[in-house]
């Protein structure tokens, strides 16, 4: 009996023709299998910042980013920058899962020699547009972008994904106050809004609340949603994408660790890398969430 | 060199609809006829320069030519981090200009003397930098850095600077050292507007009848080795001045790429002696105070001909 490949067991369980990407409750229970299966071959970190996403990533790439997986690089693509960029797997496993590259490619996430870095890179990976990893990059480069393309009247859309945490970086609020005054509404931030960050909770670290009201201040249009419900933030993007005038932020409710019930809301899981029972636990749980 | 600057940025703007210029709020009195001309290629970004350097890498991927323009160390090392990883490791075609290059604004105080600027934007990995000695030579090299695909970085002095080049440049090819004055005895290397020091330096020393070589890099990074190699197969001697730190610098890369050469030549460098600046004074008295203008040049130049 052959060994089965790294994508035959992730995909085990899903019919033969292989699972149903396009549906986000599909790519976004994927994204988790394949954060915990990347987190535990190469003993990486940053699990609980890909499950907090694993929603928000899956409604990106199958409802609304305007992609094409088999032409990255075409000139009128929405794009998308994931500043919080040590959720660098989530950004893979969406991409390889929509056909941007193989799936198998996947187990080499940290190896030796790869290009799947820990945090996500541009280089050589088709569909990913700038390299993260330093916060409070992301937003300014996606503001000259989404300014660029206002500059040349082009319809393709900027989206920025930033994490709570991040929002401690001063660049950020740089950003902030530069695409309110372009009237950038062809860019949305959609903030990670997991209310943790590497050591501590946020609000126990530099507190960010009033959140909501800090961004209306700076003449954004905020949105709220439930940051893992598909329809809601589907709905979300939808308003953001038709309001006028001003960029628009979604503040997206998310649980760091979400799906797993031992890495929800615990601190330990931003660096702890899912090895031996821990692994195992983590892979029945998800098992019985199988869409 | 400030409105030979926008004189030539002017031009290329008039042929490059895709050439943009981001200011960091500073530069009223050198690109109100920029953006007089070209409002729609202008933009003024605000205080901000970590974003503005974000902003320009992101507008350089929309297939734009960026400039962003600040004063002393505000447009590179306020901003390091996102020139090394949003611009310069992305390819994106941002040029980084600075006013006031070394102790141009002398009397303002620690803060905006730029005298690391080239040893830190020299370190990036295919970043490069140009530092050009007059006005003449900032027209030479402005439209051939904008038409370089990545990232570079470009040092100017102050407005008013004498134009020291006799000739025209004509067309200029990176990274060519450019000859202002023959000599014999002794070959001084500058990069930036220390160049006219250099030039006064050679005058004091014909007097004392020693024969120095002039020669201006007005690009710093790739520099120009084919240029050193012949200068230190001719020289027993050296001199390399900067206003600015000698560790990293100018000097430094004069000395590696000699040092790979293995010739008996020694170099000297003249800069700042790994220190801050806390003095007050106008850039000749700071010039003065750590002896890199003219009369220390020749004084120095000498005092090492004469060592055995």
């Amino acid at each position: 009996m052959t060994e089965l490949s790294y994508t035959e067991r992730i995909h085990a369980g899903f019919p033969p023709e292989g699972p149903d990407t396009a549906d986000p409750k599909v790519l976004a229970w994927l994204i988790r299998r394949h954060g915990l299966e990347m987190t535990h071959l190469s003993r990486g970190s940053h699990i609980g910042s890909v499950f907090s996403l694993a929603e928000i990533m899956a409604v990106l790439y199958t409802r609304v980013l305007n992609v094409r997986p088999y032409e990255p690089r075409w000139p009128e693509r929405d794009r998308l920058i994931l500043s919080k960029g040590h959720a660098g797997a989530a950004a893979y496993a969406a991409l390889a899962e929509r056909g941007f590259f193989p799936v198998e490619e996947l187990k080499n996430h940290y190896a030796n020699g790869s290009r799947l870095s820990g945090h996500v890179s541009h280089k050589r990976i088709p569909g990913v547009e700038v390299s993260t990893g330093s916060l409070g990059h992301g937003l300014s480069v996606g503001t000259g972008m989404a300014l660029g393309a206002k500059m040349d009247g082009l319809s393709w859309r900027v989206y920025t994904i930033l994490g709570d945490g991040e929002c401690d970086e001063g660049a950020v609020w740089e950003a902030a106050l530069q695409a309110r005054q372009y009237g950038l509404d062809n860019l949305t931030a959609v903030v990670d809004w997991n209310h943790m960050q590497s050591l501590d909770f946020c609000e126990n670290t530099l507190a960010l609340e009033p959140f909501a009201d800090k961004w209306r201040a700076f003449g954004w249009n905020v949105i709220e949603v439930d940051g893992h419900d598909t329809e809601a933030l589907t709905a979300a993007f939808e308003k953001a994408k038709n309001h006028k005038g001003s960029p628009s932020v979604i503040l997206a409710h998310t649980v760091k660790g979400k799906g797993v019930s031992f890495m929800e809301n615990n601190i330990l899981w931003h660096y702890r890398t899912p090895q031996g029972e821990e692994y195992e636990a983590a892979l029945r749980e998800l098992e019985a969430q199988r869409p | 060199m400030r409105d030979a600057f926008t004189r030539a940025l002017m031009r290329e703007a008039a042929t490059n609809p895709r050439l943009t210029l981001i200011t960091g709020d500073l530069g009223f009195g050198v690109l109100k006829p920029f953006w007089e001309t070209y409002p729609k290629q202008f933009i003024n970004a605000g205080i901000a320069e970590q974003s503005m350097t974000g902003m320009a890498a992101g507008l350089a991927m929309t297939g734009r030519t960026v400039l962003t323009y600040s004063i002393g160390n505000f447009p590179t090392m306020r901003c390091l981090e996102q020139i090394r990883n949003d611009c310069a490791y992305h390819g994106a075609s941002v040029k980084i200009v600075c006013v006031g290059g070394g102790f141009v604004y002398g009397s303002l105080g620690m803060s905006h003397h730029a005298t690391e600027d080239m040893a830190v934007m020299r370190a990036l990995p295919g970043l490069m930098v140009f530092a050009p000695g007059d006005p003449a030579e900032v027209e030479a090299i402005l439209p051939v850095m904008l038409r370089i695909p990545g990232t570079c970085y470009l040092r100017l002095g102050r407005g008013g600077e004498p134009t020291l080049h006799k000739e025209p440049i004509g067309h200029w090819t990176l990274p060519e050292a450019l000859t202002l004055r023959e000599g014999t005895d002794v070959a001084i290397l500058s990069a930036g507007g220390i160049l006219t020091q250099t030039m006064e330096a050679a005058e004091i020393l014909a007097e004392k009848g020693i024969s120095a070589k002039i020669i201006s890099f007005p690009c710093v990074k790739p520099i120009d080795e084919e240029k050193i190699k012949e200068l230190v197969t001719r020289f027993r001697h050296i001199v390399t001045v900067e206003e600015h730190t000698i560790v990293g610098g100018f000097g430094s890369a004069v000395c590696e790429a000699a040092a790979e050469l293995g010739t008996g030549c020694r170099i000297h460098r003249i800069g700042m002696e790994d220190v801050y600046s806390a003095i007050v004074g106008t850039q000749q008295y700071l010039r003065e105070h750590y002896e890199m203008d003219a009369k220390s040049i020749a004084e120095r130049t000498e005092k090492w001909l004469n060592q055995p």
